[in-house]
């Protein structure tokens, strides 16, 4: 299968010959440009590149899921009055029996206020966040769990910070362009996290699995390998200096069960986040107090 | 005019890509979804030839490893889609001949380029996840793109052939009168 101009002389190349070069040239440029940002790390001559198509494609991403909004949100706008005030009549039952709770149960919330206090430092209190909102998720197929957030630099966010939602821990800011950042989820197996155990406040590293599905799970290695994790208890962040990459105190999840592993003589806690990594939404950036941005920064605790 | 088929076609790029993290997550099966670009990669490789779907392969995956939010090592999927336009574009003229065939060719080249993804990765220790869990990403991905060709290829077949110039249109025409 020759086209006709195959039979020309060496000078002019046929369409197969040319074919076969490009596709060598583009490989070679390809291998040239993976050295370049794999031997390079943090920085890479490929990262002006990358935060320039990010400036450019990132209010695009904005965009289009803003237009497509409307049709994930369909199902609520088709709910039945008779749906909703079932909703209403249910979300009250619930609301009376947790009224109950919190008035029957002044022990726990004691006990809760102290571990507070025990794993919060008084300067930790009162975080500043900007929400923002997941317009764009990493595919699997690139092996890497990170998803695209619509605030950027124009609203305080920056590189290394806390990323978090209603639930708990979602991740840590590792890029940031003017209008969106990009956020590496705590399930990613390149994560890791400092957590503390909630009843005995011991510490260890939280790895990812790579796997952010229902299966998403933390690995847990305790610091202590003397410590037995208890079923049930909850992690929360350990917090490191000036807040960077995560802030202390936030609760990360709950621990599913406890495997030793004879090899490694340590016993292994593995953790279910309370964060659903499939259904993330709206989210809270940490920032700093007095950060000035395009958009409301909203301070934990009631205004006084 | 050619710059204006040229724009054309990177913005068919661009919405692939956009429109592979941004629309595509809600009906993800564990976080896998549909690869746009590679289909389109493939189909241009069906319709154009190996050089123009290397090129074209080349462009969509640069898009891919640099568009927010991929955080991966760059160029990696720029070479898994070079060496899918490249093959897919070898193999065009079995694949011309029936919409069964382009099929199996997106589907082949959906394992090809997702494999090659997943073995670089492993080379640079970029990302790397348990074989099991890369196996079952790989073969999910597979099964999307086979699920998406019947619906896209023609679609993608029909766009691309109208932004073919008016000359080369023709000689398309005679060739498949032709052949």
């Amino acid at each position: 299968m020759r086209s006709p101009s195959g039979r020309r002389g060496p000078g002019n190349p046929s369409a197969e010959q040319r074919a076969r070069r490009a596709f060598g040239l583009l490989v070679l440029a390809c291998l040239t440009i993976i050295t370049l940002d794999a031997r390079a790390g943090a920085g890479s001559p490929l990262s002006p590149v990358r935060s320039v198509v990010g400036n450019v494609l990132g209010p695009v991403e904005t965009a289009t899921a803003a237009g497509f909004r409307p049709f994930t949100d369909l199902g609520d706008a088709l709910r039945t009055n008779q749906g909703l005030r079932k909703d209403v009549s249910a979300l009250e039952t619930e609301n009376a029996r947790l009224r109950q709770q919190a008035a029957t149960q002044p022990l726990d919330r004691k006990r809760l206020a102290e571990l507070d206090g025990l794993t919060r430092t008084v300067a930790d209190t009162g975080y500043s966040l900007v929400a923002a909102q997941v317009v764009a998720i990493g595919p699997m197929q690139s092996f890497s769990r990170t998803v695209t957030l619509d605030a950027g630099t124009s609203s305080g966010v920056r590189k290394d910070m806390t990323v978090l939602n209603s639930d708990g821990l979602v991740g840590r800011v590792i890029s940031a362009t003017r209008s969106t950042a990009t956020v590496l989820l705590i399930v990613d197996s390149d994560s890791v996290v400092g957590g503390r155990l909630g009843t005995n406040l011991e510490i260890g590293f939280l790895r990812g699995r790579g796997s952010a599905g229902t299966d998403g799970r933390l690995d847990l290695d305790l610091v202590d390998n003397s410590v037995v994790p208890s079923k049930d208890d909850v992690v929360v962040t350990w917090g490191s200096k000036d807040g960077v990459p995560y802030v202390a105190g936030i609760p990360i999840g709950r621990v599913e069960s406890v495997v030793s592993s004879p090899r490694q003589s340590s016993r292994l806690a593995v953790i279910k986040p309370f964060v659903d990594f499939t259904a993330l939404d709206v989210v809270a950036v940490v920032v700093p107090k007095g950060t000035q941005g395009d958009r409301p920064v909203l301070t934990a605790g009631a205004p006084r | 005019m050619t710059a204006l088929r040229g724009s054309a076609v990177g913005a068919l790029v661009c919405l692939a890509v956009v429109a592979q993290v941004v629309v595509f997550r809600y009906v993800a099966i564990d976080g896998v979804v549909p690869d746009l670009a590679l289909v389109l990669v493939v189909v241009a490789a069906i319709d154009r030839g190996p050089q123009f779907a290397a090129v074209l392969g080349f462009a969509a995956g640069m898009l891919l490893d640099l568009a927010p939010p991929a955080d991966h090592v760059a160029g990696r999927w720029a070479l898994a889609l070079v060496v899918v336009g490249y093959l897919s574009g070898r193999v065009r003229q079995d694949a011309r001949s029936s919409a069964f065939t382009a099929v199996l060719v997106v589907g082949a080249g959906s394992f090809v380029g997702t494999s090659l993804f997943a073995f670089s990765g492993v080379l640079l220790g970029d990302g790397a996840v348990p074989v099991d869990e890369m196996l079952r990403v790989i073969v999910t991905s597979v099964l999307w793109d086979l699920l998406l060709a019947p619906l896209l290829v023609p679609v993608l077949l029909w766009l691309l052939g109208s932004l073919r110039p008016a000359r080369e249109r023709a000689l398309h025409e005679s060739a498949r009168v032709l052949g």
